[in-house]
């Protein structure tokens, strides 16, 4: 390992020698944000105030102000404290912590850093959360003489839910345990044990004394059994990957610029991926799809736009467009939802208020929002979910979010900006809560057809074969699945069904997609992938009563033709029938005695399908039933007649 | 993208967030450089339109004669709508930087007036040109900083900030305080001037002028006002600023430096920091933590 350099002093020959040469090379640096965090007084701000010092960034006459208040307060009975160069709040400097986010900035050779210093105490975990927001790497100190503590945890936490990739755990005050190599080793074990869980891909250890300066900026010669970089050598070196999201253009439109009557443009920054003008965009939540004809700025139109210029967008259709949409790529487009599954963390004083209405502020869109479901809590020391009914200050969940509109997002660990969102208090105004929205299929959603079930798992048959059930109820158990829109008939004639089959001697039950909802099903809403799990959880059912050996019939909307083949597959080829019940959607309104399609209209349930969100027809149904020409008895009879058909009954 | 470039994009998300979220904004113009550059990235903000509201200037009338020169002229190139507002009472009181100390005199001559020409507009967003490498208690504020009623800060119940999700959700008579420079550094500051080619008071680049020495700083002798000790003659001496405010208040530096090259050399290699030419500052050291608290900018 080569000896790190000292950047002051570098620096400082090339600006003396030759100031542009230095501004060319300046110009091209990159930003690094760094945080530093961990638990109380484990020495965050020290250790800035050192790697200031130590570079020679601090001026003169700052040092002495620090010099002379350091004799006067400070936590170091006289000694320089080096802490308060950071600690800038009165408050601080007479009690010694940390009490809020404090941003330094410094440039080596290669880059500029932004260091967001953050308290340690637990009371103001939300603000290490804050620094955290915006940072590529953390810097996590641990006191040598205390270990592991449960703030470093949760902080660790929290930086890896942030989306921090790169830590670095600096093991500080090795001064005071006589520079000892073991301690650092032990210390450095019970780390690695804990984040293992976390998944982080760039994970260091530095041993380190900032009061004095030991791999801060240089290698200490008092640790030669440390081979590493000094912590400054590190920042300045480490690779930093690239954002690792998606690379799909995305970007929230934040104003729309109308100097004159010639002029239409879409202001905003470029969250992800890049546009150049002739590009297909689509506009959503509406689904609109237009071209981009013109990338506008001051310094003239561009030929390319990338993450994270703020730039002006013409298109080529006069399209709507407001403050709040997102213009994307066509392809990989976020998903539009009013509902969304998020990971939680709440920074209110008051805790949180399931079905409260709150304001979520997401992209450039506030709309209202409650919490409709709270999963669970996580301990941040075990990293358990556990049961909640509240989550207080500081505290982390799971949570799912209804919206009182669609709006488009992404998933957090796809895009930071378009895959958070904050929570602000409808009275005081305060930003109450910070949410990052989780992967599809990360809770109830659609890909829970996908997960695998936990590889120990094995299924066990049944004491008594199908043969004999069979046998014994003089029936082939199969599944129907009565499909179509609200109002088409769907129950009514499973239960035609149902009863025609009983006055035979058969067997059969009703799943109904309403009763559902009442029970096993009380946990979802109304959003697609919302359907799509309450369809998964009926066609499991339908499995288990099929292999009961009964008629299983089950009457659910199922507005998507991939859901109904899912359905399908869980429940067995051979034993599934789909019948399509339709009437035009005048007839389905006349029906419509609660007046749900004339709500819908009005924009009230967002996602109704057939009137605000899709219903998609079935490709190949086994049976069409036009419900205006025919009765309710007649199509009982008819579904008898395929059921005899196929073999079912006899 | 370049550091520079990740800053421009940043403060210009600000700027139109406020523009789009806020009734009555309002930019507050110091014609620093900082202001300049905030102006600057204004109108790259809504290019092609023009700017969405209008410059607010506290004069004190103790302004260099160049700044309110050069004030005008970009306002009338520029076709900008700027406010000028002045603590007339004050002036009639003659609160001057000679008449009554400099705290005293700031507090009534800028703040008090700042204050009243927030009021009286009833601005709802004030956008200002600090940076967060200019002092430790700005190293603390919020790029979104909500002032009470009273137009007061409280640096204990600071709202969390997170990603670029600002939250200006405020209740009737409360006002923001929007930083759009936040998080970039004297330096960079000078080279996006640099860069950009933008115009500055060219007070900032040394040229001889008369000063006179006071307390060991060097005032210079803007017009007829300043009043002379007896035997006391203005000397002609090589000085530039590095910040700009009322001329009996800002301290020159000596220097060569005519170029902005040169400016930013001798910046970057002198072991002062910017704020010590500010003589308003220097009075304790949490006073610019007290004065925010008191509606300072
Ligand atoms: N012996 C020794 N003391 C240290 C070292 N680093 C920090 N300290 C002392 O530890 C105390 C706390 O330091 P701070 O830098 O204020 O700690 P912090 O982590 O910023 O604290 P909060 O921000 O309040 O959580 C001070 O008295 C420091 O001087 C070190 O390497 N060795
Ligand atoms: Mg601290």
């Amino acid at each position: 390992m080569s000896e790190p350099v000292t950047p002051g002093s570098d620096q400082r020959q090339l600006i003396e020698r030759d100031i542009d040469d230095y501004l060319a090379r300046h110009a091209d640096k990159e930003i690094l944000r760094v945080l530093t965090c961990g638990s109380v007084d484990d020495g965050k701000s020290t250790l800035i105030g050192r790697l200031l010092h130590d570079s020679q960034l601090i001026h003169e006459d700052q040092l002495a102000a620090v010099e002379r208040e350091s004799r006067t307060g400070g936590s170091r009975a006289g000694e320089l404290d080096l802490a308060l160069v950071v600690d800038g709040l009165q408050a601080e400097r007479e009690q010694g912590i940390t009490i809020d986010v404090a941003y330094r900035y410094f440039s080596a050779a290669r880059r500029k850093f932004i260091i967001a210093d953050t308290p340690g105490h637990e009371q103001y975990t939300r603000n290490m959360a804050t620094g955290a927001s915006n940072c590529d790497a953390a810097i996590i100190l641990i006191d040598a003489t205390n270990g592991v503590l449960t703030q470093t945890r949760r902080h660790t936490f929290i930086a890896r839910l942030l989306g921090i990739r790169h830590l670095i755990v600096a093991v500080n005050k090795m001064d005071l345990v006589e520079y000892d190599e073991a301690t650092f080793a032990a210390i450095r074990g019970d780390y690695e044990t804990f984040a293992s869980r976390l998944r982080v891909e760039d994970l260091n250890f530095i041993p380190m004394s900032a009061l004095h300066g030991d791999n801060v900026v240089e290698r200490s010669t008092n640790m030669p059994w440390y081979r590493g970089a000094s912590l400054m050598h590190l920042l300045e070196n480490m690779h930093i990957a690239p954002g690792g999201g998606i690379d799909n253009f995305r970007m929230p439109v934040q104003r729309v610029s109308r100097p004159d009557a010639s002029f239409r443009g879409y202001s905003g920054s470029v969250a992800s991926g890049a546009v150049r003008p002739g590009d297909s965009v689509v506009v959503l939540p509406s689904g609109l799809a237009t071209e981009v004809t013109r990338i506008v700025t001051m310094d003239g139109d561009l030929e390319e736009a990338s993450a994270p210029m703020a730039v002006t967008l013409t298109l080529a259709d006069q399209v709507d467009v407001g403050r709040g949409d997102i213009l994307a790529s066509p392809v990989n487009q976020p998903r539009v939802s009013d509902t969304i599954d998020a990971t939680l963390v709440w920074m209110g004083e008051e805790p949180m208020a399931p079905g409260r209405q709150y304001i979520v502020k997401q992209g450039a869109k506030q709309v209202f929002g409650r919490v409709e479901t709270l999963r669970d809590r996580v301990d941040v020391n075990t990293l358990e979910p556990l049961p909640a009914s509240t989550l207080a200050l500081n505290e982390i969940g799971r949570v799912r979010l209804v919206l009182a509109e669609p709006v488009p997002y992404d998933a957090y660990e796809d895009s930071r900006a378009t895959g958070s969102f904050i929570v602000i208090d409808r009275l005081s105004n305060i930003t109450v809560g910070a949410g990052m929205i989780q992967a599809p299929g990360g809770q109830a959603t659609h890909s829970h057809w996908d997960e695998t079930p936990h590889g120990a798992l094995t299924a066990t048959g049944s004491a008594v074969t199908a043969e004999e059930k069979s046998q014994r109820l003089g029936q082939t158990p199969v599944t129907v699945l009565f499909t179509g829109l609200s109002k088409s008939g769907k129950t009514v004639i499973a239960q035609a069904v149902e009863r025609k089959l009983f006055d035979e001697g058969r067997l059969a039950t009703v799943i109904d997609g309403q009763n559902f909802r009442l029970g096993l099903s009380r946990d979802l809403g109304f959003s697609a992938e919302d359907r799509s799990e309450n369809v998964r959880r009926a066609a499991e059912s339908a499995r288990q009563i099929n292999d009961a050996g009964l008629i299983c019939l089950t009457a659910f909307v199922v507005p998507l033709d991939s859901v109904r083949e899912r359905a399908r597959a869980v429940v067995g080829r051979e034993r599934f029938l789909e019948v399509f019940l339709t009437a035009p959607i005048e007839e389905l309104k006349r029906r419509d005695e609660s007046g749900l399609f004339e709500a819908a209209e009005r924009g009230e349930i967002p996602s109704f399908p057939g009137v605000s969100s899709e219903f998609e027809e079935p490709a190949s149904p086994d049976l069409v039933l036009d419900t205006v020409s025919l009765g309710v008895e007649d199509c009982a009879l008819r579904v008898m007649e395929l059921l005899r058909q196929g073999g079912f009954i006899h | 993208m370049t550091h520079i470039e990740q800053l421009e994009a940043e403060s210009i998300h600000i700027i139109r967030e406020v523009a789009a979220e806020f009734e009555n904004p309002v930019l507050l113009y110091s014609i620093g450089k900082d202001s300049t550059v905030l102006l600057h990235l204004a109108h790259k903000a809504f290019f092609p339109g023009r700017l969405p509201f209008p410059l607010l200037h506290v004069d004190t009338t103790w302004k260099f004669r160049e700044m309110i020169a050069f004030r005008d002229r970009i306002a009338r190139e520029h076709g900008l709508d700027l406010i000028v507002h002045t603590n007339t009472r004050g002036v009639a009181d003659n609160v001057t930087p000679f008449t009554y100390d400099s705290r005293k005199y700031t507090d009534i001559m800028k703040t008090q007036a700042l204050l009243a020409a927030l009021d009286k507009h009833g601005f709802d967003a004030a956008f200002g040109g600090a940076r967060r490498d200019e002092e430790r208690s700005r190293a603390k504020e919020r790029v979104y900083s909500i002032r009470d009623r009273n137009h007061r800060w409280d640096p204990r119940s600071q709202r969390p900030e997170l990603w670029n999700l600002y939250n200006g959700n405020i209740n009737r008579g409360e006002e923001v305080r929007v930083f759009p420079l936040s998080n970039w550094t004297e330096i960079d500051v000078w080279q996006y001037i640099l860069a950009e080619n933008i115009e500055i008071v060219p007070l900032y680049l040394a040229a001889e002028r008369p000063v006179v020495e006071r307390e060991g700083a060097l005032i210079m002798v803007d017009d007829d006002r300043m009043p002379l000790d007896p035997g006391e003659v203005p000397e002609q001496r090589m000085v530039r600023f590095r910040t700009l405010g009322c001329y009996p208040l800002s301290g020159a530096i000596e220097s060569t430096a005519r170029t902005l090259p040169e400016v930013i050399q001798e910046m970057l290699l002198a072991r002062y920091s910017e704020r010590q030419g500010r003589l308003i500052d220097h009075d304790a050291a949490s006073s610019m933590e007290q004065k925010k608290r008191e509606g300072y900018f």
